[in-house]
């Protein structure tokens, strides 16, 4: 399959690891990985804090960057993330339309429909769940909100990881518990902000778990910068970082500077 | 416990910010106790009533189809309850807003000359502030709902549209009943049972003397002329029976059009509201029966808003509502800071949206253009809401609103968005300031972490690390990659 990857903004910029893992997890299962060069952010930031016009133009960027899609360029399109899937599947139309370019906004759905979360990407749209993973660690798994709940991932990624050789996935107390991310939320609200991804680390710490996997790096910063606060020795990783890993090439961590490491209590 | 608002202006809004209501209430560690305990006991009998109906899917659909019906059928099936009840032998009464609805209430009080009315728990004459509007005309409204009464005897406001008491717990419930019962009936003890007790002798005497009762309704039947109310204690039955004057003030929304669709939420409310296959007691009235219950019957029909959010496209769906809670107990948000963070008679995710609404509200400075921020927009209280309102879609719709009509414009937020938005908006663009980000890595500490950084994310650094950037984007690691493969 041809299939192009969109990083994401924070993918590209900040935990360039999973774009990267998903790029090999592709290429080593057979498939030609394209990167269009134009890509940049899919405004899931701008549309939630109610800045629609400001999102207008990195909307119309996404629609130019993926228009390839339409005249079959490219099989499907795979993001790294839930939320920022989210965003394409459901948001980018809506505001496109909503904004009165009905032009953009069909040409946005037809995007859409063809963009896929990693976990659907392999499970439903490739239709695999082994994907000769190996992974000798204990790990927890945090179905990020907007995976759950708007990509409606299911348990794709529960059933990706219970494939992967050598992993202990531990189950995540009130896993289904928002982190208190929300974006621009944790900027406005701080406190609750702060409340709830304290709840979330001690029961991410709970579990013992050597890592902490999630779809999404928005949700995987949060928690492990607050675990990271806290001493908890818990490792954040994507789960494209846990399925890119074989016997031959394991696991690697990254080099500092890339991942949170810990350290004592603030 | 009582919010302390520099400006008393509405039970619609208390006059303070989500932002300061929620910092006042999230160091509370009693108050966030109180509240993990009862709705994770709420949620797991919700979720286990839900799972073990096994249309509950279809239900939802019907529930959500009846409600968007009668709301896009709203006057029509509004003059044809008016019609209903009043062949009935009932009096019907329109109320735009929340003054009219408390004078039209009070006339008929004045009329009867009584000085103490009892009323059922409802959503409606909290959100007119009835009793405050009856106290400062010498009337006493006594809450008969047991958790209500806490509330008012407390000198609280309620915390949830189900639960108002959620956030006290027992020991605090024994001093409340200790410093307002009389002589002979103040509590011993914190036993459940007996604090129980005690309210219902309180009660009875109420019961027994009142001449006049004040109730909502759950739903308002159309073409019969019907109405109900759903609770747990036989104190709403009491109400509807004992005295000789019944009025009822409910909202324009709470109509539909048959008894048939009323089936749909008897299934669906008690199940999403406290977790009960069936509520305890369900009481129906049909205007006046001669020699059976009260011989004058008013409806109060209250707009107080609705029509203006009937006529929004998109927000209108909040009117959906059944005011089952069920919102309120999957929050994360409403979890850590209570009802009282909201400062309105409606908290949790569907106050974020009914309020603003009701109210008008999105110009900046106005405390309730913040609500619909209040949110992480997890889409929790959507996949729970048993008539299927779309919260975090309306939510970030009032969000847009609210910075279309200048908010938040001193604030710097328009500032960083527009200049985000500059960065993000092409490859090219991104691709050079991530060139800047190795920058990052000289403010980070030996192990790769950043402690503290300026505005916006300063608060963000208060209590969470973050990383320093990579060495190297995946943008460059891609162009890398396909040089070393020419």
């Amino acid at each position: 399959m041809r299939i192009a990857v969109f990083a994401t903004c924070m993918g590209d910029a900040m935990f360039p690891q999973a774009p990267r893992a998903t790029v090999t997890l592709l290429e080593r299962l057979g498939h030609e990985v394209f990167f269009p060069r134009q890509q940049a952010c899919c405004g899931q930031m701008h549309i939630n804090t109610g800045y629609f016009e400001d999102a207008l133009p990195l909307i119309k960027n996404h629609v130019k960057t993926f228009q390839p899609i339409l005249d079959g360029a490219w099989d499907a399109i795979v993001v790294p993330s839930g939320s920022c899937t989210g965003s394409i599947k459901h948001q980018q139309a809506m505001v496109a339309s909503k904004l009165g370019d009905q032009k953009l906004a069909n040409r946005a759905a037809i995007i859409a429909e063809n963009t896929y979360d990693l976990p659907l990407l392999l499970t439903d749209f490739l239709g695999i769940e082994d994907v000769g993973a190996y992974f000798p660690h204990s790990l927890t798994y945090h179905p990020t909100c907007h995976s759950m709940r708007i990509t409606k991932v299911g348990d794709a990624p529960e059933r990706l990881l219970s494939r992967v050789q050598g992993a202990t996935v531990v189950p995540l107390p009130d896993a289904e518990q928002c982190c208190g991310f929300g974006g621009t939320f944790s900027l406005k609200y701080p406190e609750v902000s702060s409340a709830l991804v304290s709840e979330k680390a001690r029961a991410v710490a709970s579990t013992g778990a050597e890592f902490l996997v999630a779809d999404d790096y928005s949700c995987l910063m949060n928690i492990s910068g607050r675990m990271s606060r806290l001493g908890i020795a818990t490792q954040p990783l994507h789960l494209a970082e846990v399925l890119a890993g074989t016997r031959d090439h394991p696991f690697r961590r990254e080099p500092a500077g890339t991942t949170l490491t810990t350290r004592g209590k603030a | 416990m009582r919010p302390q608002s520099t400006t008393e202006t509405s039970p619609l809004q208390w006059g303070e910010t989500f932002r300061d209501g929620s910092r006042r209430m999230v160091g509370n560690d009693q108050l966030r106790a109180n509240l993990r305990n009862a709705t994770e006991t709420i949620r797991s009998k919700r979720d286990a009533r839900a799972a073990e109906t096994q249309n509950w899917e279809e239900l939802r659909h019907a529930g959500a189809a009846i409600k968007r019906y009668s709301l896009d059928h709203l006057a029509d099936l509004l003059e044809e309850l008016e019609a209903n009840v009043t062949a009935n032998g009932g009096i019907v009464h329109w109320a735009r807003d929340a003054h009219e609805a408390n004078a039209i209430a009070y006339d008929i009080v004045a009329r009867h000359q009584v000085d103490e009315v009892v009323k059922v728990k409802s959503m409606a004459t909290q959100e007119i502030g009835l009793n405050e509007y009856f106290a400062d005309r010498g009337i006493q409204a006594v809450e008969t709902d047991l958790a209500e009464l806490i509330v008012q005897l407390g000198n609280d406001h309620p915390s949830h549209v189900v639960v108002p008491a959620i956030h006290r717990n027992r020991s605090e419930v024994r001093d409340i009943f200790t410093d307002n019962f009389e002589d002979g009936n103040r509590p011993s003890s914190d036993d459940p049972r007996e604090l129980t007790m005690r309210a219902r002798t309180h009660l009875r005497e109420k019961f027994l003397n009142a001449k006049v009762a004040i109730s909502g309704a759950n739903s308002m039947i159309a073409d019969t002329g019907a109405l109900s109310v759903y609770e747990s204690e036989g104190n709403g039955r009491m109400c509807l029976t004992l005295p000789e004057v019944l009025i009822s003030i409910v909202g324009i929304e709470k109509v539909i059009p048959t008894w048939q669709d009323a089936e749909v939420f008897t299934e669906l409310l008690p199940r999403s509201a406290t977790g009960e296959p069936m509520n305890p007691y369900t009481s129906w009235w049909t205007g006046v029966t001669p020699g059976d219950g009260p011989q004058e019957f008013h409806l109060i029909l209250l707009d107080n808003g609705r029509t203006t959010v009937l006529a929004d496209p998109l927000g209108r769906d909040a009117l959906a509502c059944i005011r089952c809670g069920a919102c309120m107990n999957i929050c994360p948000v409403y979890r850590m800071v209570g009802g009282h963070a909201y400062n309105s008679v409606y908290p949790g995710p569907i106050g974020a949206i009914l309020t603003p609404q009701l109210l008008g509200a999105f110009e900046d400075g106005d405390p309730s253009a913040t609500l619909p921020f209040a949110s992480t927009l997890c889409g929790a209280c959507y996949d729970v809401c048993p008539v299927k309102i779309d919260i975090p879609s309306i939510l970030v719709e009032l969000r847009r609103r609210s910075v279309e009509s200048g908010a938040g414009s001193g604030s710097g937020w328009g500032t960083a968005m527009k200049a985000s938005s500059e960065v993000m908006r092409s490859g090219r663009r991104l691709g050079a300031a991530e060139a800047l980000l190795p920058l990052g890595r000289a403010v980070a500490d030996k192990e790769g972490r950043i402690t503290q950084l300026p505005w916006p994310v300063s608060s963000w650094t208060k209590s969470r690390d973050v990383p320093s950037p990579p060495t190297e984007s995946f943008r460059r690691w891609m162009s890398r990659r396909e040089k070393a493969e020419r």
